[in-house]
């Protein structure tokens, strides 16, 4: 028996997360069937919400002819992941990219041009060239929801999703959301859901201890990996973690891809070079590790060597767009680009494709596992997908879930699941005293940064699944006072889920690879001959977590064995003076 | 175990002076992303009720009146 007030609406798809794949998956499967009831489940609200909620500096993965080819930008993205890669869905990125880009030029989003109105793109990567720079970046929410009114996207703001329904035969059949405002239930039927929530950003702790200090949107908790897994859905890569170097203490991107075009480079405490690349890769990291450890840090983003109209410029960009507080807490430190470099550091762990490799399992058409369910953006396992791989993908999803709609009936779900579900979320309405969500969430965080974080420890991540079982155990004491409350314990417990997670999928691969991401003290060496595949790790039927490991597909870019090794020869060969 | 309530700054201030929430407006509550916002009852203001701020300022960019300052969390600063 719940005293929970329900309300059920019934949909062709639900898309869950309005951040920034969501709204285009809901955009794309409109445009491709208009007649279709699309609903779009948020959180937070779809005009701010997500990791662009300000807007973005610029497109870090763009395919633009001319520049680069899909072939090459598939081989590049297969050798920065130590080839652990779906190229099929990487492909279908890399030929979906330019189009993107077209189309949202053309709904308004301001991409930087030459004078002759072409994309004016950067290097950046260690072998190709695919940023482009958006320092009027700020519109971007703007476009996606008057694109969304158009089209007429039912948007439901202020609902978490908890829960994914399915119908007896295992097909998907709608989600079980919570209002976090008011803790009243939203059940919607649907015949395809597509899950866009985003990377899963408050799994470790910042060094600050500031819990919401994150590098991710802090409402990017990972719900998503939560509700994939407890529907069955295989999640791949888990322990390739997203470990980003970034401004110590403000947690956010200093950022090199803009300031690097420009001059700016990562240091030593010394004002050398110490890697060949700043994009962000695992092998990166581990260079930017070893300096920290070998004292000759803090590494720094230097770019007081720069001309003064070049300093003003990167101001200009990197203090009014994605992150504009950036500046406010540079003003405070007393920190100048023309006098002192930016101090960085190696942020907690999460989950995150966007820049790694991890994530829900999906194909090249973005389905899962699970028929009727698909995830696009930072929580699906397409590799490097940034912002464009986001809206790419959530658009091969919105298209390929309208058709797969088409000849089929609203799939019924087991009433039973709904109850459980609906009691699992008010448990902690039920008790006057007992446990905050804050604490039990700090708690977890700081577990997963002493005994999770790489260089991984075998004992230390047993240890961790210890402690980890200990808190869900306290689970039982958990208290919520008000909705507000009630959501942040939801979050704390699929934090708790990711945790869990992290720390078997690191226990399963006993190799080392993708550099830092995946640094294993007992196992030291990449070993391709037993771990040149995907791990898979999922809910068995008998509730337990387990793995598997998955092929990876023949390739359909070929990449030879030297290229293969170009991301491991990051460092710099002899330190180079500070020019 | 019986819960305790400890205090900390609030970094995102608004100015009194400037708010309009008395005529109805709600700007800031409604885009905020991790819903920490919220509009006091009695005087009709808006304030942060909850220390879990994210610094990304859709609240100060989007408010009408320029009432809203997001400063960096003093844990951070
Ligand atoms: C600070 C920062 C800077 C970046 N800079 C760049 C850049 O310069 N260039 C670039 O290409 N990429 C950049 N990226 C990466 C890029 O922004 C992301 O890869 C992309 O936006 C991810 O899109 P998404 O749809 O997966 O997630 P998001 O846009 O974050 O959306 C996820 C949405 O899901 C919602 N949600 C979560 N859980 C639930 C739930 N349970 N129920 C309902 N809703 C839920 C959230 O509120 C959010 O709105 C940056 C990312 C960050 C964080
Ligand atoms: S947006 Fe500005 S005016 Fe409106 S309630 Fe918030 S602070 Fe007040
Ligand atoms: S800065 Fe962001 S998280 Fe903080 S109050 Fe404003 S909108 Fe909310």
């Amino acid at each position: 028996m719940t005293d929970a007030t329900t309300e059920t609406i019934e949909a062709d798809i639900l898309v869950i997360g309005g951040g920034t794949g969501g709204p285009m998956a809901a955009i794309k499967a409109k445009e491709a069937n208009p007649s279709l009831k699309v609903v779009l489940m948020e959180k937070a609200n779809v005009k701010r919400s997500g990791a662009i909620s300000m807007g973005m500096d610029g497109l870090n993965n763009a395919v633009v002819p001319g520049y680069a080819t899909p072939e090459q930008y598939v081989k590049e993205i297969t050798v920065a992941n130590d080839g652990i890669v779906h190229q099929k869905a990487v492909m279908a990125y890399a030929t979906g990219s330019f189009p993107m880009i077209q189309y949202l030029d053309r709904l308004g989003v301001k991409f930087e041009k030459d004078g002759s109105g072409e994309y004016n793109m950067r290097k950046v990567h260690h072998m190709g060239t695919y940023v482009l720079p958006m320092p009027e970046g700020h519109n971007v929410k703007k476009v996606l929801y008057r694109q969304l009114r158009r089209l007429q996207v039912a948007v439901t703001n202020r609902y978490m999703a908890t829960r994914l329904l399915k119908a007896a035969d295992g097909r998907i059949a709608g989600a079980i959301g919570v209002n976090t405002r008011t803790s009243e239930f939203l059940v919607v039927r649907a015949k395809a859901v597509i899950l866009a929530c985003g990377a899963a950003g408050r799994l470790g702790l910042p060094a600050s201890g500031y819990m919401f200090g994150t590098y991710e949107n802090a409402a990017n908790c990972g719900d998503g990996y939560a509700m994939a897994y407890h529907a069955g859905a295989e999640l791949a890569n888990l322990e390739c973690y997203q470990i980003n170097p970034l401004i110590k203490d403000y947690n956010g991107p200093s950022c090199a891809y803009v300031t690097g075009p420009f001059g700016g480079y990562t240091a030593n405490n010394k004002g050398q070079r110490f890697i060949e690349c700043d994009y962000w890769s695992g092998q990166m990291m581990l260079e930017f590790w070893r300096e920290l450890q070998s004292g000759a840090g803090p590494v720094f983003l230097k770019m007081d060597h720069l001309a003064e109209e070049t300093i003003s410029e990167i101001e200009q960009i990197l203090h009014t767009n994605e992150r504009p507080s950036r500046g406010r807490f540079h003003e405070k430190r007393g920190n100048d680009y023309r006098k002192r470099p930016v101090e960085m550091h190696i942020s907690e762990i999460g989950f995150c494709s966007g820049h790694s490799a991890s994530g829900v399992w999906v194909d090249e058409n973005a389905r899962t596992t699970i028929p009727g369910l698909y995830a696009a953006g930072d929580m699906a396992s397409v590799p490097h997908n940034y912002m464009l791989g986001a809206f790419v993908n959530g658009g091969i999803a919105g298209a390929d879930a309208a058709s797969y709609c088409a000849d089929l009936d609203l799939p019924a779900f087991d009433e039973g699941d709904l109850l459980a579900e609906q009691e699992r979320v008010l448990a902690p309405t039920r008790r006057a005293d007992g446990l905050t969500p804050h604490e039990m969430e700090f708690k977890t965080r700081r577990l997963v940064n002493d005994y999770l974080e790489p260089p991984k420890v075998t004992a230390k991540m047993e240890i961790a699944q210890r402690r980890f079982a200990e808190i869900r155990d306290d689970l039982s004491a958990l208290c919520a006072r008000d909705p507000h409350e009630l959501h942040r314990a939801l979050e704390m417990q699929s934090i708790l889920d990711c945790a869990d997670m992290a720390a078997a999928a690191s226990l399963y691969r006993t190799e080392s690879r993708w550099g830092f991401y995946h640094l294993r003290v007992d196992h030291p060496e990449t070993n391709d001959e037993d771990w040149y595949c995907h791990t898979m790790l999922f809910k068995d039927a008998a509730g337990r977590m387990s793995h598997r490991k998955r092929e990876v597909a023949p390739y359909v870019v070929p990449v030879e064995a030297e290229e293969m090794a170009a991301y491991h020869q990051l460092r710099v060969k002899a330190p180079q003076a500070a020019e | 175990m019986p819960i305790i309530t400890q205090s900390s700054s609030a970094a995102v201030v608004i100015d009194d002076a400037k708010c309009i929430a008395e005529k109805g407006c709600t700007v800031c509550v409604d885009v905020c992303p991790l819903d920490i916002l919220a509009i006091d009852e009695g005087r009709k203001k808006a304030f942060m009720k909850y220390d879990e701020c994210w610094y990304c300022m859709p609240c100060e960019a989007d408010c009408p009146t320029g009432a809203v300052k997001v400063n960096i969390p003093y844990l951070l600063r």
